[in-house]
C-alpha cells in the first residue's frame, strides 16, 4: 500500500515499510484477574514515501497511536516486519537501535507531559543531542539556541521552564527537540490537537517550512480530517487495529471506498455543519 | 530566600506551639514525681512541699512555662527529678545513641529501597516484581514488635550476637577495631528490626512513584532519543519521581529521634526510648517535655528539609512558592 502510488508520482522507494504488523495487549480484570486480550494492531501493511506527508486517521481506539509507537520502536510489535531505509529493524535490540533512533523522531500530543518539567527549554533541546553524542560543551548550547530560533522561539527563552511557555510554544519546543537530531522521519502523534485554531495554523506552517528545509518525511496521526486534507499526500484509514483503506489523499478523501472512511468523512462534515449553525446562531 | 524565611518562621511557631501543648498535657496528667514520696513515712510532707517549691511545681502553669523557656535558652532544658541533673545532658547523650541507631537504619533502608523499587518498577508483573511485592506485603503485615522479638529469639537461641545494651562489659579494654566490631554486633538486631519495619513502605513508595513516571510521555520521548536503560531509570525517571520520595525522606529524618523508641526498649538500646519510658513511669516531668520537644524539633527539621529539597529539586514547587 502506498509504494505503487508513490512510484506513479515518481517518488523514490518507501523510507519505511510495514508488513504484517500485529500487536496484542493482554490485561487482567481488576478483581477476578481474568486475562483478556485487545488486538491493538492486526496485520498492518503500509509504506511511507520519503519527503511526503502520510496521514493515519481513524476513530479513538483504532490503533493509530499504537502503530506510531511501534514504528518509533517505543513499543515492540508481536509479529510482522518494519523496514526502515532498507533494514528490517523490528527485532533489533535496544543497543542496535540507539544510533537509529535519531532518524525516527516523534512529537506527542501532550506537549506539557512530553517535556521534562525539570529541564529548561535549552536543556530539553540539548539532552537528545548529548545522548546521541552530536554536540558537546559550548557547541551544545549554541546548537540549542539555533534550534530554538528555527522553531520560532526566542533564544532569550533558553533558560525558561516549559511550564512558563504557552501550549503552542511548548509544541514548538517539542518539534525543536525532534528536529535537533536531524531525523529522516517525524511522527506527529496528534501533535496539533488541543491547540486553538490560530496556533494550530502557525504550527502547521512551521511544520511545512521545516519539511522543506530538512527534507523531512511526516507520519501524521490525526482525527482531524480537514487538517489531513490540507497537508497529507497519502492517507491511511484505521479501524479495529487494521488499515482498511490507503491511498493518495485526494483519492481517499474525495472518493472513499470503505464504509469507515465514508463514516469518518460524514461525521467530520456533520461537525463542520453543526459548528457553522452554532456560529450563525451566535451571531444572530 | 523568602521561601526559606517563611518556612523557618513556620518552624519556630510550630516548635513553640508543640512545646506549649506538650507542657500543658504533661501538667494535666495525673500524679507527679513527688506523689510517691508522700507515701514514704520517712519523708515529711513539709520536705515534699519544699522539694515541689524548689522545682517550681507549686507555681502556676504560665510561670512554669516561662521558667522552662528561660532554662532552654540557658541550655539546661529544665531539671530531671530522678537524676538530679539538667535535662539537656541526659537527652543529648541518649539522643546521640538513638541517632547512631536510627540514622544507620534509615540510610540502610533507603540504600536498599531505591534500587529495589526502581528495579521492580521497571519490570512490572514479572517474577522479580511479584516476589518483591509478596515480601513487602508479608513484612507490612508483621508488627515491628514481632520482628524485634523474632530476631531476639533467633539471636538468643544461636548465641550469634550479644543481646541488650550498646557495648559489652569489656568494651573499654578492646582495641579500636575490637570496639567497632563490638558496637556493630550490638547494633545488628535493632538496626535490622528498624530496616525490616521501614523497608516495605519505602520500596512500595519508590516503585509506585517510578511506575507512574515511567508512563509519562517525556520518558517515552527520552527512550525515543536512544537513552540507555540505566540512565533513563536513574538520571531521568528517578529525579522526576522524587517528589513523594523527598517527602517520605523528610519523614524518615523527622522520625530519627522518635521512630525507634519501642525497638530501643525491647532490644535494650540505651537511647531515648528507655529514658522516655522511665521518665513517663516516674513522672519525671521535664525529661518527658525535653524528649518530646527534641523529637518535635527533629520532626520540624525533617519537614523543613523536605520542603527545601523539594524546592531545589522541582521548579514547579519553586514557582508555586514565589
Amino acid at each position: 500500500m502506498g509504494t505503487d502510488a508513490a512510484a506513479k508520482r515518481g517518488l523514490s522507494p518507501a523510507i519505511m515499510k510495514v508488513r504484517g504488523l500485529s500487536k496484542r495487549f493482554v490485561q487482567r480484570t481488576p478483581f477476578s484477574h481474568k486475562k483478556f486480550a485487545i488486538d491493538a494492531l492486526v496485520d498492518v501493511e503500509m509504506d511511507i514515501a520519503p519527503g511526503c506527508v502520510t496521514a493515519l486517521v481513524g476513530e479513538s481506539g483504532s490503533g493509530k497511536s499504537t502503530l506510531a509507537n511501534c514504528l518509533a520502536m517505543l513499543e515492540r510489535a508481536d509479529s510482522g516486519e518494519i523496514w526502515f531505509e532498507g533494514q528490517e529493524i523490528s527485532r533489533w535490540k535496544d543497543r542496535q537501535l540507539a544510533p537509529l533512533r535519531s532518524k525516527i523522531q516523534m512529537v506527542f500530543q501532550d506537549s506539557a507531559g512530553a517535556l521534562n518539567p525539570r529541564f529548561s527549554a535549552a536543556r530539553i533541546i540539548e539532552e537528545p543531542l548529548e545522548i546521541q553524542n552530536r554536540e558537546h560543551g559550548a557547541g551544545l548550547r549554541g546548537r540549542a539556541c539555533e534550534v530554538l530560533a528555527e522553531v520560532g522561539l526566542l533564544p532569550e527563552w533558553a533558560e525558561r521552564s516549559p511550564l512558563e511557555l504557552s501550549g503552542g510554544q511548548r509544541q514548538r519546543l517539542a518539534i525543536g527537540r525532534a528536529i535537533g537530531l536531524k531525523p529522516a522521519l517525524l511522527i506527529l502523534d496528534e501533535s496539533l490537537s488541543g491547540l486553538d485554531l490560530s496556533t494550530q495554523a502557525q504550527i502547521l506552517n512551521l511544520l511545512l517550512d521545516l519539511k522543506q528545509t530538512h527534507a523531512l518525511t511526516y507520519l501524521l496521526i490525526s482525527h482531524d480530517l480537514s487538517l489531513v486534507g490540507q497537508i497529507a499526500d497519502f492517507v491511511g484509514v484505521m479501524q479495529h487495529g487494521g488499515i482498511v483503506e490507503f491511498g493518495a489523499a485526494p483519492q481517499v478523501l474525495g472518493s472513499p471506498r470503505h464504509d469507515e472512511t465514508r463514516r469518518l468523512l460524514a461525521s467530520a462534515r456533520g461537525l463542520e455543519s453543526a459548528y457553522r449553525t452554532a456560529r450563525a446562531g451566535g451571531r444572530a | 530566600m523568602k521561601f526559606l524565611e517563611r518556612r523557618l518562621l513556620h518552624a519556630i511557631l510550630l516548635l513553640i506551639g508543640a512545646s506549649l501543648l506538650c507542657f500543658l498535657f504533661s501538667t494535666l496528667a495525673p500524679g507527679s514525681y513527688f506523689d510517691e514520696m508522700k507515701l514514704n513515712p520517712q519523708i515529711s510532707s513539709a520536705t515534699v512541699a519544699a522539694l515541689r517549691s524548689q522545682y517550681g511545681l507549686d507555681q502556676p502553669l504560665p510561670l512554669r512555662y516561662e521558667h522552662w523557656v528561660k532554662s532552654v535558652l540557658h541550655g539546661e532544658w529544665g531539671y530531671s527529678f530522678a537524676y538530679n541533673l539538667p535535662v539537656r545532658g541526659l537527652v543529648v547523650v541518649r539522643a546521640r545513641n538513638t541517632l547512631l541507631l536510627t540514622s544507620l537504619a534509615a540510610a540502610l533502608a533507603w540504600l536498599i529501597a531505591i534500587p529495589l523499587g526502581v528495579w521492580t518498577a521497571s519490570r512490572p508483573g514479572q517474577w522479580e516484581d511479584r516476589l518483591s511485592m509478596a515480601g513487602t506485603s508479608f513484612l507490612l503485615s508483621v508488627p515491628e514488635l514481632v520482628v524485634a522479638l523474632g530476631l531476639l529469639y533467633c539471636v538468643i537461641r544461636t548465641h550469634a550476637l550479644p543481646v541488650g545494651g550498646m557495648v559489652s562489659a569489656d568494651h573499654d579494654s578492646l582495641g579500636l577495631w575490637g570496639r567497632v566490631r563490638d558496637l556493630s554486633a550490638h547494633l545488628i538486631v535493632p538496626v535490622a528490626t528498624l530496616v525490616l519495619a521501614s523497608l516495605p513502605i519505602l520500596i512500595r513508595h519508590v516503585r509506585a512513584s517510578m511506575m507512574e513516571v515511567l508512563q509519562a510521555p517525556f520518558i517515552q520521548s527520552a527512550r525515543g532519543h536512544g537513552i540507555g536503560r540505566m540512565t533513563l531509570l536513574f538520571r531521568y525517571a528517578l529525579p522526576a519521581a522524587a517528589n513523594p520520595l523527598i517527602s517520605l525522606f523528610g519523614l524518615s529524618v523527622a522520625g530519627l529521634l522518635s521512630g525507634s523508641l519501642l525497638v530501643e526498649v525491647i532490644s535494650g538500646w540505651p537511647g531515648l526510648g528507655p529514658l522516655l519510658l522511665e521518665a513517663c513511669l516516674s513522672r519525671d516531668f521535664y525529661v518527658v517535655v525535653g524528649v518530646v520537644t527534641a523529637s518535635t524539633l527533629f520532626m520540624i527539621l525533617g519537614s523543613l528539609l523536605a520542603d527545601v529539597m523539594l524546592a531545589m529539586a522541582d521548579p514547579r514547587v519553586r514557582m508555586d512558592n514565589v
